[in-house]
């Protein structure tokens, strides 16, 4: 396919050493609230203007938060994180409440540019068939810049805009689902997040409207020492469909900067849910130095009958990775899908997997997960199927390939299987597999070169997965996977 | 073309001798046989040509149109117009074989500093180049080799051959694993790439390739060294004798 020479073209392009989006913006950002107290809580919440009851939510997490234990199961390892060392609110300063986009700091358009977003409707708009486009809910470290699009999605009875906007312009509808997919004291990270998240996007899509256009949220943490805490919550009502996807970048930085989100989805009646996540947050250095700490947790719950949840993820970035999106197939006939591409280099650190519920009768969901580790990384998948007493023929199908390159990387599977009904079916396979000297050798006896045999070797590992990414991103995501391994043979 | 001159090479990781002093010349136009009884050396030969780093070369040279190919990276090699058919050709799983095919044409015609091909062109010299071997439409959008018999993997392999229009083709034991009507395929392939700018260098154990391809030039291989050269009946003579005449002399 062309991506394979574009990936090829691209990774020419940039500098071996260099995380691509390594640079930092340079704009007035006003940052407060360091240290994990009430009286944080308070000022974020004061900040956004927020309903009092979502205050006390907040400061009822935190109270949580104080007595709960960090948990170390997860097969990573880092140095214990101060969260009293920590900003909790770090905002672009020109940007409070930006009308249009005329008055969004000109410095932070220039940063979207260059990580190629097209937040510019006019230009987007000009440019492409409809079919094409994307509706980009941008936030940049803790506040969501611009909505595009806002008035299409309106007509159609679709609400797309930041989770602060939300609280204020449709209170019930965020209270009647906030913490209802992931509770305030689900774990540890969203206990956290409960408490100091701080935007993030809010997607409410009415009975039996199929969502005009891709929706999408670009993330970016630019300021230092502080942890970006975003907070998602999507609703497909009766019959509806969305498809939503989430791209994630960090400027190159020293430190250890933290991520913990919750995304929250929740599919009734009939609608469906695809939630697509590209994520190239910076991974460290040559020398695991730096990089992002990602802890996040994303459930999805198919609460009605025949509904659908689909989680595709292309993940290439963080230090450190502790993520399990996952589907409580509550609904009859619901129907969970996991696809994930995990790739490792450098230093990095991955568990990573999913959790398939089985509550209703006749759900089934399908697994399938492609971990390539390189360099000196440990990438674990660890994924949990079960099936509940009601739970009649409850299928599922899990597959597990792991791609080892190089000597020194590490891949671990860790499925955990229970069923508590006779009648549920579930098959899991696993393979592990290496890059053989032989396959290099063929390859190169063709005319390729080692990365552009790297790249195609993978690209064909991962193919089963890159298909189910909206067409516009899978060759995106072909390109960072071709470049986040770089530099892994020879 | 090729000129070959007191070629040593050993296995990297043991150190066992293989090749101990080959001297083989092959000019454009021809086509040459190299005949031998199993562990003479005929595939090490081909793989060191092809640049595999599993080989270590201790003494000789080897040019490619005047060039020192030992200097060269195999994909270096490839793009300057060496080709190896392989004896057992790799899977690569997920890569549809028209997608490799167009990777490797135009990652040679990259390193040569030639514009890409455009999508028609090359699905033109695709379905042209198939026709001839009787590669199907389905066969090309599977992963390449997975799965494929005997017959089509070699197939696959003169498929490439032809696209890549290299100028020295080396066939490994191209005729390993065929049955007759395979063998008539791939051979009539091969015949339509000889011509006056391409040499040829045909690996096999058995005579019967040799009355499809017919040689200019027959060798016989044996303990690293060619200890026999001659005209196509020299095939037809190891055919009916056995090496074993042959075997002693090297030793």
């Amino acid at each position: 396919m062309p991506a394979v020479q574009e990936t090829i073209d691209r990774v020419k392009a940039i500098d071996v050493d260099q995380y691509k989006y390594g640079f930092v913006t340079d704009i007035d950002s006003e940052r407060g609230a360091k240290g994990l107290s009430e009286e944080t809580v308070r000022f974020l919440s004061a900040k956004k203007n927020e309903p009092e009851w979502m205050t006390e939510w907040r400061l009822d997490a935190l109270r949580r938060f104080k007595q709960m234990e960090e948990p170390d199961w997860a097969r990573v390892s880092y140095p214990k994180i101060d969260f009293d060392a920590l900003y909790y609110w770090a905002s672009p300063k020109s940007v409070e409440g930006p009308k249009s986009l005329d008055e969004v700091d000109p410095e932070l358009l220039a940063t979207y540019e260059k990580l190629g977003i097209p937040l510019r409707e006019q230009e987007i708009l000009a440019g492409v068939e409809p079919k094409n486009r994307v509706a980009v809910d941008a936030v940049f470290d803790s506040v969501s810049v611009v909505t595009t699009f806002k008035e299409e999605l309106k007509k159609a009875g679709v609400i797309f805009c930041s989770i602060s906007e939300a609280l204020r312009e449709y209170p019930d509808l965020v209270k009647k689902y906030l913490g209802s997919v992931v509770p305030v004291t689900d774990n540890y990270y969203a206990t956290l997040n409960s408490a100091v998240f701080s935007d993030g996007s809010f997607v409410y899509v009415p009975e039996g409207v199929r969502c005009p256009m891709e929706l999408s949220t670009y993330f970016r943490i630019n300021e230092q020492n502080t942890g970006q805490f975003e907070r998602t919550l999507i609703i497909a009502e009766k019959g509806a469909y969305v498809s939503y996807l989430e791209g994630c970048t960090a400027p190159q930085r020293d430190e250890n900067q933290l991520h913990a989100a919750v995304v929250e989805l929740v599919a009734l009646d009939d609608a469906e849910i695809k939630y697509s996540t590209v994520q190239n947050w910076f991974p460290g250095d040559k020398e695991g130095k730096g990089g992002i700490y990602n802890f996040v947790t994303k459930r999805g719950d198919c609460r009605g009958k025949n509904s659908k949840i689909s989680w595709t993820q292309v993940e290439t970035g963080s230090a450190i990775t502790w993520k399990y999106p996952s589907c409580i197939l509550r609904g009859e006939n619901s129907r969970g899908e996991f696809y994930s591409i995990a790739v490792a280099n450098g230093y990095q650190q991955i568990d990573s997997g999913t959790k398939m519920i089985h509550l209703g009768k006749n759900s089934s969901s399908r697994i399938i997960s492609k971990g390539i580790s390189a360099g000196k990384s440990q990438n674990t998948y660890r994924g949990l199927v079960s099936a509940h007493r009601k739970a009649s023929n409850a299928r599922n199908f899990t597959q597990c390939d792991s791609l080892l390159i190089g000597q020194d990387c590490g891949a671990h599977t860790v499925p955990y299987i229970e069923s508590k009904n006779a009648s549920a079916q579930f098959e899991h396979e696993a393979t592990t597999s290496k890059i053989s000297d032989d396959q290099m050798f063929y390859c190169l006896q063709r005319g390729l070169t080692e990365e552009e045999a790297v790249a195609l070797i993978v690209n064909g590992f991962v193919k089963d997965v890159i298909q189910q990414l909206p067409m516009e991103f899978a060759v995106e995501a072909q390109k960072l996977i071709s470049i986040s391994l770089e530099g892994s043979v020879g | 073309m090729l000129e070959i001159k007191n070629l040593h090479a050993r296995i990297a990781e043991d150190e066992t001798e293989i090749l101990r002093g080959v001297n083989l010349t092959v000019k454009a136009g021809e086509v040459h046989a190299i005949m031998g009884p199993n562990g003479s050396g005929k595939s090490t030969l081909s793989y060191v040509l092809a640049g595999k780093d599993d080989y270590e070369i201790t003494e000789g040279e080897v040019l490619f149109d005047g060039q020192n190919m030992l200097d060269m990276s195999p994909d270096e090699r490839a793009a300057a117009g060496m080709f190896l058919a392989f004896q057992y050709p790799i899977e690569i799983p997920g890569v549809a074989t028209m997608e490799f095919l167009k990777t490797a044409m135009n990652a040679q015609r990259k390193a040569r500093g030639e514009a890409q091909l455009s999508i028609p062109d090359f699905m033109k010299r695709v379905k042209e180049a198939a026709g001839h071997l009787n590669v199907s439409m389905d066969m090309l959008k599977r992963p390449l080799n997975v799965g494929f018999s005997g017959g089509e993997k070699k197939r696959a392999e003169i498929l490439q051959m032809s696209l890549l229009e290299p100028k020295l083709c080396v066939l490994d034991e191209t005729d390993s694993g065929l049955d007759i009507d395979a063998l008539r395929i791939v051979s009539d392939g091969v015949n339509k790439l000889r011509g006056p700018d391409r040499a040829m260098v045909v690996i096999t154990h058995y005579q019967r390739l040799l009355d499809h391809i017919v040689p200019d030039v027959v060798h016989v291989l044996s303990k690293g060294r060619i200890v026999k050269t001659g005209d196509k009946d020299l095939a037809l003579e190891l055919e009916k004798n056995g090496y074993a005449d042959y075997v002693d002399a090297a030793a």
